[in-house]
């Protein structure tokens, strides 16, 4: 780590291991992550939907849902042990030292309160302002998030206010109390294209004026592209590559993420170029298979990718996959990617 | 740093490391069967004790009320002479005597009321009247309010709003009063029917239970034809609809494959669903009075006849109160059960 | 929101008009009219007292009158209580119907919402499972059922409780069991399911991951968006509490307004039948005004249409 002693970790996550208990078996949502976030920083999770990347995050604020279970591995974030602490002990780091940002705005908020209401209950909840200094507070919010006639904004109900109108209220109630974390659970898919750019935009300014670390959840390589430092590739509730934004980008070694960075529209493509999609669907979180997950899909799949779960290939501090051939590769190329 | 724990921990053959073949690779996918979506909702309904015990309560009921009086060796209008008020199981006299003279007497099960007659044959055809009373009801009711829904949802435009404005006026009358007044001002104007040749049937049925049929046919289409109405017009403006016209699907293909399938189980549930609440109604209004024509008994006006009797024969009442209870839960269970089974929409 | 009183108030105006009216030609369409069953009237007496009722005009004047006095609060006097108007019965009767109907719904909505809340909250749990069970089978039993079993057990075998009259707080608890079941059941029924749709909802998470306790949540985000159903029940809940009130004060020879129409029913009085269903309707649709006015307030979405 390039800056030294001064960069305090924030999220330690490590060989994480949850299941949904669910009437029809146990369904293994995370096998074996890892994730690791210093103060500041804003990592990527990127993958298809079920593989995970949500559960890894609600896992970390204590907001597992219902037939969801830990099973295993430590969860550590700004010092507290989470997955120790009582429902109570969360109670007061949600919303204030971690908070979140949800894929829908348009359901997200509570339709019976207005806008002043839900942002001004988190301030009550986790400060000691009056309602009076709370109501400036949410006000003041209102104009970091980039929302014009605050004042009578906080009087609307959210049905008033328009998608990307409704995101910038989560946001504004997400960082009410300056949060060290915030989490984005795909927080654009639902807005229009332009809107999109506008929230991603506003995210990453916010994060400037705040340094608070993010953890952006997301289908869409174009946002992590241009938003996080770190970048985490899951599927099938295995995080399949890890590294930089230009390792996965410019280098990637698992085959899945090459397959989804072939999976881009470019610019640069020769005209009539198909996009080269991933064949195949995911895999059935039922039954997975006994081997690696994306071995039905994969390309250069071998015999042993559909008996054994696949190891950790190293390339570097910061960049690894869990994939045979890149096991394979370098057990025969010896230290060529060191 | 470079760990490499796997080396050591597995034995690791070289042509482990030879490419996959499709077959292989196909052989890890283990996909779940696609099902119908009908198959998928009887199995679901197959797996729900509840709903199925409600079947077969349902079932072994209709048998009782609709085969076995067939040949019960009691009528429910036969006043058998001197067994007035016996309790369950208890012979009048002359049936002593029969019996001891070495005759086969058929037991009075459930004992008889004070006029003599079975009162098991009587609770038997009881329940054949609320049944029937429910099913024709229902049937009705559902084909009045979803001819009307589709019309209003299929025309929209101001067909629709006028349609739909005389929904809301039928809907926000208070339903009981004026079945309690139709059955009542119908009442006269069918017996005169019935002495017009063709329509003497209506005396045996009794006129009450036509006002009923007239009153259910009149006021409790409304909210069938509302939910029909607001299915049809989701459908139309869905967008699976809209693409399968795109794609150039002919109109009665759109009926039959998305319209129907989609429809018919909300239709199923709510139908099912309409049958105890017309029980209900008809017992209501026999236990008022207002139902069937005397000698012909129903579960309502069983019990409201056995009222004055509480204090000595109390189990005149509860047979007839049971049996109502026991059928109207048996249907909603079934519709709750179907519910879940047969509308994706509304389950949990 | 005003234009919606407005229309509101408007479809309810029409409405009890539409009751009026058919109610109105429906008791005309009764052969013999009102007197028939008298016994042994000259045709001169009859036609006297025709005359006197106004029933000698031609009907569509008669209608006119009656909706011209009847818009006034007269409803004529009752042809078989002699010397009483329909309005002194209704008013000395309805208070008494009122009360017995009003604590019967407040039970319903006090006992049916927490309960439906606690079996949503507790979901899959001992409690949800006997919640569910008694509601399921309590919107099964008819409401004359219910009167007739507990008055065989309070009031006859174990003598606990007054059958008839209403005299004491005694005799109130049986008749507003008998009244409160059904409706307690159903809005069971409707606040678990509404509160488990809540539930599940996307800004209860928002709520979980701001910090807020459950009780807070609960209480604040969920009851308020769950409770929703419940007030739309309200309306049907006051015109089954009216069908039960029939019954029920039939049983119980409660003297109230629901005994009286039916009694009026069996002796066929009129003017009595006429004006207890316009009343009873009329009041009716108010409550649904009032409740479909209170409704938009709770739920500030509905505002715009």
């Amino acid at each position: 780590m390039a800056e030294g002693q001064n960069v305090r970790k924030l999220v330690d996550i490590k060989n994480e291991r949850l299941s949904f208990f669910t009437p029809a078996g146990e369904v293994k949502a995370l096998n074996d992550v890892s994730i690791m976030l210093d103060e500041g920083e804003v990592l990527g999770i990127v993958g298809e939907s079920g593989s995970g990347k949500s559960v890894t995050a609600y896992s970390l604020m204590g907001l597992t849902a219902h037939p969801g279970k830990l099973l295993d591995g430590t969860l550590w974030f700004n010092g507290h042990q989470i997955e120790t602490m009582t429902e109570k002990e969360m109670r007061k780091i949600r919303g204030n030292e971690v908070s979140i940002i949800f894929q829908d705005p348009m359901t997200s908020l509570n339709p019976v309160y207005t806008i002043g209401n839900q942002i001004e209950e988190v301030i009550l909840l986790h400060t000691d302002k009056k309602r009076k200094e709370a109501h400036e507070r949410a006000k003041e919010l209102l104009e970091l998030v980039g929302i014009n006639e605050p004042e009578k904004r906080l009087k609307q109900y959210p049905h008033e206010l328009s998608g990307g109108m409704r995101q910038r209220v989560m946001i504004a109630i997400a960082l009410a109390c300056e949060p060290k974390l915030l989490i984005a659970d795909e927080p654009t898919t639902a807005l229009d294209v332009t809107i999109q750019a506008q929230i991603l935009e506003l995210m990453m300014k916010l994060k400037e004026k705040l340094g608070m670390a993010i953890i952006m959840i997301t289908h869409d390589l174009g946002v992590v592209a241009s938003m996080c430092e770190k970048i985490a590739v899951m599927y099938a509730g295995k995080i399949v590559e890890y590294g930089t934004a230009e390792d996965i980008f410019y280098h990637p070694k698992h085959q899945y993420t090459k397959g989804l960075i072939r999976s881009i529209p470019r610019l640069d493509t020769k005209e009539h170029e198909r996009l080269v999609p991933i064949e195949g669907t995911p895999v059935d979180m039922l039954n997975p298979p006994k081997g690696c997950p994306f071995a039905p899909r994969c390309e250069e799949c071998m015999k042993i990718c559909l008996r054994e779960m696949p190891p950790v290939t190293n390339f570097g501090d910061a960049h690894y996959t869990q994939c045979w051939l890149n096991q394979k590769e370098e057990m025969e190329g010896g230290t060529a990617n060191e | 740093m470079k760990q490499n724990p796997i080396s050591f921990q597995l034995k690791l053959n070289p042509e482990d490391f030879l490419p996959a073949t499709e077959e292989e690779k196909e052989s890890l996918v283990i996909m779940r069967e696609s099902v119908s979506f009908w198959k998928d909702g009887f199995r679901r309904l197959v797996k729900n004790k509840v709903a199925m015990v409600s079947i077969v309560v349902i079932l072994i009921i209709m048998v009782f009320s609709f085969i076995v009086p067939s040949f019960y060796p009691y009528s429910y209008k036969e006043q058998i002479k001197g067994a007035n008020n016996l309790k369950p199981m208890e012979y009048s006299e002359k049936e002593l005597e029969a019996i001891a003279a070495g005759e086969k007497v058929f037991p009075h099960i459930f004992g008889t009321d004070k006029l003599g007659r079975d009162y098991a044959i009587r609770v038997m055809m009881g329940s054949r009247i609320s049944l029937l009373v429910g099913l024709i009801a229902t049937a009705i009711i559902l084909v009045i309010g979803s001819a009307y829904g589709s019309i209003a949802a299929f025309f929209g435009g101001w067909v629709d709003l006028v349609m739909m404005r005389i929904v809301d006026i039928i809907y926000t009358i208070p339903d009981i009063l004026l079945i309690v007044l139709l059955s009542f001002a119908l009442h006269a104007p069918l017996e005169a029917l019935t002495s017009l040749p063709g329509f003497g049937w209506i005396r045996t049925v009794g006129e009450n239970l036509i006002s009923i049929f007239i009153v259910f046919a009149l006021l409790y289409w409304v909210g069938m034809a509302r939910m029909v109405r607001s299915q049809v017009l989701m459908l139309k403006e869905s967008e699976y609809v809209t693409a399968a016209r795109a794609l150039g699907v002919g109109n009665g293909k759109i009926i039959k494959k998305h319209l129907l399938t989609n429809c018919i189980g909300t239709l199923i549930v709510t139908t099912t669903l309409q049958i105890p609440s017309s029980i209900f109604t008809e017992s209501f209004l026999s236990f008022l009075g207002l139902g069937v024509a005397v000698p012909l008994p129903s579960l309502g006006s069983l019990a409201s006849e056995a009222i004055n009797g509480l204090n000595t024969y109390p189990y005149l009442l509860f047979i007839p109160a049971a049996l109502i209870s026991l059928i109207i839960l048996s249907f909603n269970l079934l519709g709750d059960g179907l519910r879940d089974a047969f509308d994706p929409k509304l389950k949990n | 929101m005003l234009k919606y009183i407005a229309k509101r108030i408007g479809l309810a105006i029409i409405t009890i008009w539409v009751v009026a009216t058919i109610t109105f030609f429906l008791m005309n369409m009764v052969p013999g009219g009102p007197f028939l069953s008298e016994k042994a009237i000259s045709p001169q007496a009859q036609a006297a007292l025709e005359a006197k009722y106004g029933l000698d005009k031609p009907l569509f004047e008669q209608y006119i009158t009656y909706l011209t006095d009847a818009v006034h609060g007269d409803f004529g006097d009752s042809l078989k209580q002699r010397g009483r108007t329909v309005m002194s019965i209704i008013k000395t009767k309805f208070p008494v119907s009122a009360r017995v109907g009003g604590i019967s719904v407040l039970v319903a909505l006090c006992l049916g919402i927490p309960l439906g809340c606690i079996a949503a909250i507790r979901r899959g749990k001992f409690i949800d499972s006997f919640i569910s069970v008694v509601a399921t089978c309590g919107i099964a039993v008819p409401s004359f059922v219910i009167c007739t079993v507990l008055m065989y057990f309070f009031g006859v075998k174990l003598k606990l409780l007054p059958t008839l009259g209403l005299t004491s707080w005694k005799h109130y608890i049986m008749p507003v069991i008998a009244l409160a079941f059904y409706p307690t059941a159903y809005i069971m029924r409707l606040t678990r399911s509404s509160m488990l749709d809540v539930l599940g909802q996307d800004y209860m998470r928002t709520a979980r991951a701001k910090g807020l306790s459950q009780v807070v949540s609960i209480f604040k985000h969920a009851l308020r968006n769950a409770i929703l159903p419940v007030i739309t029940y309200v309306g049907p809940m006051l015109a089954y509490t009216l069908s039960g009130s029939f019954v029920v004060e039939k049983i119980f020879t409660i003297p109230g307004l629901g005994g009286e129409f039916i009694g009026s029913i069996t002796s066929r009085d009129y003017t009595v039948i006429m004006g207890t269903t316009i009343f009873l309707a009329t009041l009716i649709v108010v409550m649904n005004v009032i409740v479909d006015i209170v409704y938009k307030i709770v739920d500030p979405r509905i505002k715009l249409k």
